[in-house]
């Protein structure tokens, strides 16, 4: 491994795992009873989830390679870290995602296309905060957890009852403003979940560049309630979400949750991992797939697991034709469009522009 | 009631009223709560209002923009404090990328009313990261207001239309004009959101420009200027962003000359773009090259330095005996 020379220290907290590679469930005093509501049914959509969610993400790199987006970031290997998670919110905690959650946007009712939408150039957002309840997407990395914090400041000052949940990656544990936000919720005792998926790699630089001690315990160190899990495993994940969210609404103050995953694809579809991991530690990973994992458990069980495949796979084929569809024949926006919303009031410089711009262009279509 | 008020009691005052019309507006700041923040402007306003709605920061200035933000996205309409000019780069990214484009990145679902009040510029004798002005990258960055209030009426009614207004304003106090005292009526509010720029004195023949804490001295170089027998037409900008660009345009079309005064650097500044635009606009009045009066083009200097650095009466009389061409124009004139 090109890592060898960097490890992470052993750390001060167990791994939470629930379900272990075959398949088994393994009891956990802590989380068990987190559990307890979940039936097969449940489960079942769990799977048909992940397994739409991949191919959503399947698309999206082949409608990239086909020159309908502008660039991709893969989900590839997370799609338990991101559904386990999502799931276990109620629809009003607000939600303030990197540029990678693509499973937390669809499993709240965002639309495949309007995802992909913003990965083509077509619009600025896929979708509307106030109406699914998640923030914009973020491309600088860290930034958000600062507003989850803020935001969750402000349901401890009016008293809400919701939780604030920031999403990020290993390599955003290195911004100051995460770091700053982790102080923020702490001091405040805000209602915050920090949501971390430890996915190995930030483009790159793997974990051990970030942090020398395992996240979760930086984590601890700031005063918050944490948990480390297996982020493959969508029961651990699901549970410690539920009890992080559980800690946050009996006013119990801020959470963090490292789920330890791993990011299968490449960074973005501008990304060639093959320059700096080897192909050994992929093999390895897929061995750990969060999907085949629930499948196995699902036999365990004894359920009808291939109907509930079968409901899965149909699901994914109708979403990926609509999806192709929408997005092969999306329109550009037109011009005006660069101008609006700049401001929320009336501003006479943009407007100005705005005008000089537009009867610029109509100058040009009137001398055809 | 009209009586002797500072600016710092008219700031005071404006943050009262704001968070006695709304309850939504939330005061956020280092020492602004317990200690009344270290010039005093929130000073009791945490007593009067609860350390919920005035509330006392951790040292981190990314971090006090960036939780304004989340309680935007809440509902809430925060007011922030920088404690000092100096310290506003490590809110940067949080200014910029994410406070002055979410209404854009939302396409306009997420609105964004925050208030970042910034005591600016030198003339305290203050040590380094404590007198600058910023307000160039802030007026660079669509999607900011940038307002910079220079008297003490301004600055109560200015302040209340920052809040008000449902985009974020960059809220420049001239803190060497804190104490100041001038008699006036607090709690008249122009209802406009975006403040037009002040017509501070008609003149006929060069008109100056300044804003904050230069307009002071553009008053005094329009008295001086009277004795030589030459009439200034004084502009006070009021707002940076938007730039009132008509009013200086009509000024310079009957003075046919320009001068533009602030403490910030000169290259890429305000003055920059000022002179640029009105050269656009009224080339064909200008009877000489628009000048600049600034901060030199270096890190701002010890205090006991300053008042080189900074534009005094002398230096604007200097550059409008240039325009007026009553001595040779030199190299650096303006400088």
């Amino acid at each position: 491994m090109s890592t060898q020379h960097m490890d992470v220290a052993a750390g001060c907290l167990p791994t939470h795992q629930l379900l272990n590679v075959d398949g088994k469930r393994i009891p956990d005093e802590e989380l068990d009873h987190h559990l307890k509501e979940l039936k097969e049914a449940d489960l079942a959509d769990f799977l048909r989830d992940m397994i739409v969610l991949r191919r959503m993400d399947n698309e999206a790199t082949a409608l990239q390679r086909q020159g309908q987006l502008g660039l991709w970031a893969p989900l590839l290997g997370q799609e338990a870290a991101q559904i386990g998670s999502v799931r276990a919110t109620e629809n009003d905690d607000f939600i303030f995602p990197s540029y990678r959650e693509h499973g937390v946007a669809w499993a709240r009712g965002v639309q495949a296309e309007d995802l992909l939408s913003v990965w083509r150039g077509a619009q600025a957002s896929g979708w509307d905060p106030n109406e699914v309840n998640i923030a914009c997407q973020q491309i600088v990395i860290g930034s958000q957890a600062l507003h989850a914090a803020g935001y969750g400041m402000g349901i401890k000052f009016d008293g809400g009852k919701q939780v604030s949940v920031a999403y990020f990656g290993d390599g955003a544990t290195s911004q100051g403003d995460v770091n700053e936000a982790m102080i923020f919720a702490a001091s405040y005792q805000a209602p915050v979940l920090f949501f971390c998926q430890n996915n190995q790699w930030a483009i790159s630089e793997p974990v051990a560049l970030q942090s020398r001690t395992q996240i979760a315990d930086r984590a601890h160190g700031f005063g918050l309630k944490t948990w480390r899990v297996d982020g493959n495993d969508i029961l651990a994940v699901y549970a410690a979400t539920k009890a992080a969210l559980a800690h946050a609404r009996h006013g119990l103050g801020p959470t963090f949750i490292e789920a330890v995953t791993y990011r299968m694809g490449s960074h973005t579809t501008a990304d060639d991992p093959t320059r700096y991991r080897k192909a050994e530690q992929l093999e390895e990973w897929k061995a750990k797939d969060p999907i085949d994992r629930l499948v196995k458990y699902l036999h365990e069980l004894g359920a009808d697991v291939q109907s509930y495949q079968q409901r899965a796979e149909n699901a994914a084929d109708d979403m990926a034709a609509k999806l192709r569809a929408a997005i092969t024949s999306m329109e550009d926006p037109q011009a005006e469009e660069l101008f609006t919303n700049v401001y929320a009031e009336e501003h006479e410089p943009t407007q100005r522009s705005a005008k000089q711009y537009l009867d610029y262009l109509a100058d040009f279509e009137g001398g055809e | 009631m009209i009586m002797a008020t500072t600016m710092l009691k008219a700031l005071n005052k404006s943050l009262h009223d704001a968070l006695s019309d709304d309850e939504k507006v939330i005061l956020l700041g280092e020492d602004i709560g317990t200690l009344g923040g270290v010039f005093r402007v929130t000073d009791g306003l945490k007593a009067e209002f609860g350390e919920h709605r005035v509330v006392d920061t951790p040292l981190a200035e990314s971090g006090i923009v960036g939780t304004a933000i989340g309680l935007a996205y809440r509902g809430y309409r925060p007011v922030v404090e920088i404690q000092f000019d100096g310290f506003t780069y490590p809110a940067f990214d949080q200014l910029v990328s994410q406070l002055a484009k979410l209404h854009y990145r939302s396409r306009g679902r997420v609105k964004m009313p925050v208030t970042v009040r910034i005591p600016y510029g030198g003339g305290i004798g203050s040590p380094e990261h404590h007198s600058e002005s910023p307000e160039a990258y802030f007026a660079h960055t669509a999607g900011l207001r940038v307002f910079a209030p220079s008297s003490v009426e301004d600055a109560y009614a200015m302040l209340r239309q920052a809040i008000t207004c449902d985009d974020p304003v960059i809220f420049f106090e001239p803190k060497r004009r804190y104490h100041e005292k001038t008699d006036v009526q607090l709690g008249e509010v122009h209802p406009d959101a975006s403040p037009k720029a002040k017509v501070l004195r008609e003149g006929k023949d060069v008109t100056v420009v300044g804003y904050g804490p230069t307009t002071y001295t553009l008053s005094e170089a329009a008295l001086a200027a009277e004795d030589e027998g030459i009439s200034l037409e004084v502009i006070d900008l009021r707002s940076l962003d938007p730039l009132d660009m008509d009013t200086i345009a009509q000024s310079v079309q009957h003075t046919g000359k320009l001068v533009v005064v602030h403490e910030a650097s000169r290259t890429a500044g305000l003055g920059a773009e000022i002179c640029a635009e009105i050269t656009e606009r009224c080339f064909d009045y200008l009877e000489h090259a628009p000048l600049r009066v600034t901060g030199f083009d270096i890190p701002y200097p010890p205090s006991r330095l300053e008042s080189h650095h900074l534009p005094d009466l002398d230096r604007v009389m200097h550059a409008v005996d240039t325009v007026m061409n009553h001595h040779e124009a030199t190299e650096g004139a303006a400088k």
